[in-house]
């Protein structure tokens, strides 16, 4: 299978810092569900922004960083802007911060069509109320007038994924699209994003925290600490994981009727990190 | 939503009355503790006790505090705010001369304030730490730290005694006054509806100059606020998302981000427009600009009361008046005020 993104031996550095946020990450991703998971600083959300080359100010290294046929490393931003939001997007974590204030949700949802693709207004606003109903909005037209403040946090985030499902792209970054929800629309907005994932074969990368989450909803998944990835599975033998830390990770999940002593304490030792001292 | 409209109409002009009702006990109690006697502005030095004591009743200096307060609200109310002592004119047609001189003047200024202030504001913050923001934040400290009397002898001394590009000080030329009928006292808009063109351009040449200097200094505060406000929005989100959208740069920051600090922006021009209007006394005097600033305070320094009391409360109008444009922008800029 040839595939979406190809990805080796990324790297990559903020500004001023001389640590690597992220360094010898490699990956393939096909029309497939591939799970990013990791703790808060372990770079994932860094690998996603790389790839959409949205980290201004870092500098960002590769073997190899392609995207269908394009070299992602090599081509000048005045291409990247008609691949970015075209060919591919991504959905940021909380609806709250990452729709504009003051612009009708409809009007987003518009403006990523509109920016792709020559349309009237019209025509944008007729693919953006079928949009709408396909994330499961049932009154599409009232909704597109809404402003953001006015809808709830899983009907923002489904307003979130029509935007960016909006042009039909081939790679679709989740930058943890459902840990700013109320766990009771968590699931719903899942299956949402899953079935159209599914139906469209948009490769998918899930970057998360919630192992169940990435179990359920991921063929594949990276772990990944201090910036590497330290073991890949299938997400159906996560149990299997031979790397101490995925065994530590899967360890400190609280589990209906398990024992409710205190959770273990995550190891984390430096010898884990490739390179280090 | 919608509904919310007359209630909070109505909260407004409530809040509009208190504030005047705090304005006119201001300027009143202003008008008693001022450490000059307003007889003695009137009689002079050397009138008799006699005289002196019927002019103490005449103005109601005798009455209860109270009583006193209550002739001055009603003075006001009936627009009589009595005459000046130094030009022995009613207050009301000297503000009439004077507002509309500073309003023209202000208004120009603002107008090259912001006009200059905000995209350099812009531009200073998606530059941050380049040298574009260096430059525009040196030239902002200049214009905020240099006094404005001196950059106006300066200024006079290069632009209209040297290089002659523009007209020197007052509001026209000497040729030029009394020439156009005073209607609106806006020079600009009286010398154009007389088709007076000659005259008009004097005036545009006259006011050039000090409205760019004020511009000038009140751009170095709104280039330094529009600069944080970005700053603040540039951090957010959506704008990520705008540029996930495939959105570039310039179009991210003027369509996205500036529009969530148009409502922050208001409020500081509003609040830089207010104090330009409160008059530039010390550019009125280098460019002797006939203005409120320089009415003002002459009157002040003699102890003119009835004068200065009306100057004081038309400050405060104005920036009711200011803060009252300021709150309906709001509501057009943001949906979420509504």
């Amino acid at each position: 299978m040839e595939p979406i993104l190809s990805v080796k031996n990324l790297g990559v550095r903020y500004g001023g810092s001389a640590e690597w946020a992220v360094r010898g990450v490699s990956f393939d991703l096909g029309r497939e569900r591939l799970g990013i998971v990791g703790e808060s600083g372990s770079g994932k959300s860094t690998v996603g922004r790389a790839i959409l080359r949205l980290l201004p100010g870092a500098e960002v290294t590769a073997d190899r960083m392609r995207f269908e046929e394009l070299d992602l490393l090599d081509i000048p931003e005045r291409r990247m802007l008609k691949v970015r939001g075209a060919r591919m997007s991504m959905i940021l974590q909380d609806p709250k911060f990452s729709l504009n204030p003051i612009e009708r949700c409809g009007d987003q949802i518009a403006e990523a069509y509109r920016t792709h693709v020559r349309a009237t207004k019209r025509k944008a606003r007729a693919k953006t109320l079928e949009m709408l109903e396909a994330v499961q909005i049932r009154e599409p037209e009232r909704v597109y007038d809404l402003y953001p403040h006015e809808v709830s946090g899983g009907m923002g985030q489904r307003v979130m994924i029509a935007m960016m499902l909006m042009t039909d792209p081939d790679l679709v970054i989740a930058d943890e699209p459902t840990s700013a929800l109320d766990v009771t629309v968590r699931l719903e907005v899942l299956r949402i994003l899953d079935g159209l994932v599914r139906e469209r074969g948009i490769g998918l990368v899930m970057i998360s925290h919630d192992l169940n989450l990435v179990r359920n909803f991921c063929d594949r998944v990276l772990i990944m600490y201090a910036g590497q990835v330290v073991e890949v599975l299938d997400a159906r033998d996560l149990d299997q994981a031979t790397h101490p830390y995925t065994q530590g990770l899967i360890a400190a999940q609280p589990r209906i009727g398990g024992d409710r002593g205190p959770l273990p304490v995550l190891q984390r030792r430096d010898s884990w990190v490739e390179g280090a001292a | 939503m919608r509904r919310r409209v007359i209630p909070d109409i109505a909260g407004q002009a409530g809040a509009i009355l208190v504030t005047l009702a705090g304005l006119l006990i201001l300027t009143f109690v202003i008008g008693r503790i001022m450490p000059t006697d307003p007889v003695r502005a009137i009689v002079g030095e050397d009138a008799t006790r006699e005289v002196y004591e019927n002019v103490y009743r005449q103005l109601g200096l005798d009455r209860p505090v109270w009583q006193q307060f209550f002739f001055y609200v009603r003075d006001v109310l009936t627009f009589d705010f009595g005459t000046s002592i130094r030009t022995g004119q009613p207050v009301l047609q000297d503000i009439a001369r004077v507002l509309p001189a500073t309003v023209e003047l202000a208004t120009f200024a603002i107008v090259i304030g912001a006009g200059l202030g905000i995209p350099l504001g812009v531009a200073a913050a998606v530059n941050k730490d380049r040298w574009p923001d260096h430059v525009i934040r040196i030239a902002s400290l200049m214009g905020h730290s240099m006094p404005i009397f001196w950059t106006g002898m300066i200024a006079l001394l290069i632009f209209y005694a040297g290089l002659g590009w523009v007209g020197g000080s007052g509001r026209m030329s000497q040729f030029y006054i009394g020439l156009v009928p005073e209607r609106t006292n806006f020079l600009l808009i009286d010398s154009a509806l007389a088709g007076q063109w000659d005259v008009f351009r004097s005036a545009v040449n006259h006011i050039i100059l000090p409205a760019s200097l004020l511009g000038y200094s009140s751009s170095a505060y709104i280039t330094r606020m529009t600069r944080s406000f970005m700053l603040d929005q540039l951090n957010q989100e959506y704008v990520t998302t705008a540029r996930v959208k495939g959105l570039s740069r310039n179009k991210t920051i003027w369509r996205h981000a500036f529009g969530n600090i148009k409502v922050q922006l208001v409020t500081i021009v509003a609040l830089a427009y207010g104090s330009l209007l409160e008059g530039a006394v010390l550019i009125e005097t280098v460019f002797a600009w006939p203005g409120f600033g320089q009415y003002l305070t002459s009157n002040l320094l003699i102890g003119d009361m009835n004068a200065v009391m009306t100057c004081v409360l038309v400050v405060g109008l104005i920036f009711i008046g200011l803060n009252l444009i300021s709150d309906i922008l709001y509501r057009v800029f943001d949906p979420r005020t509504r």
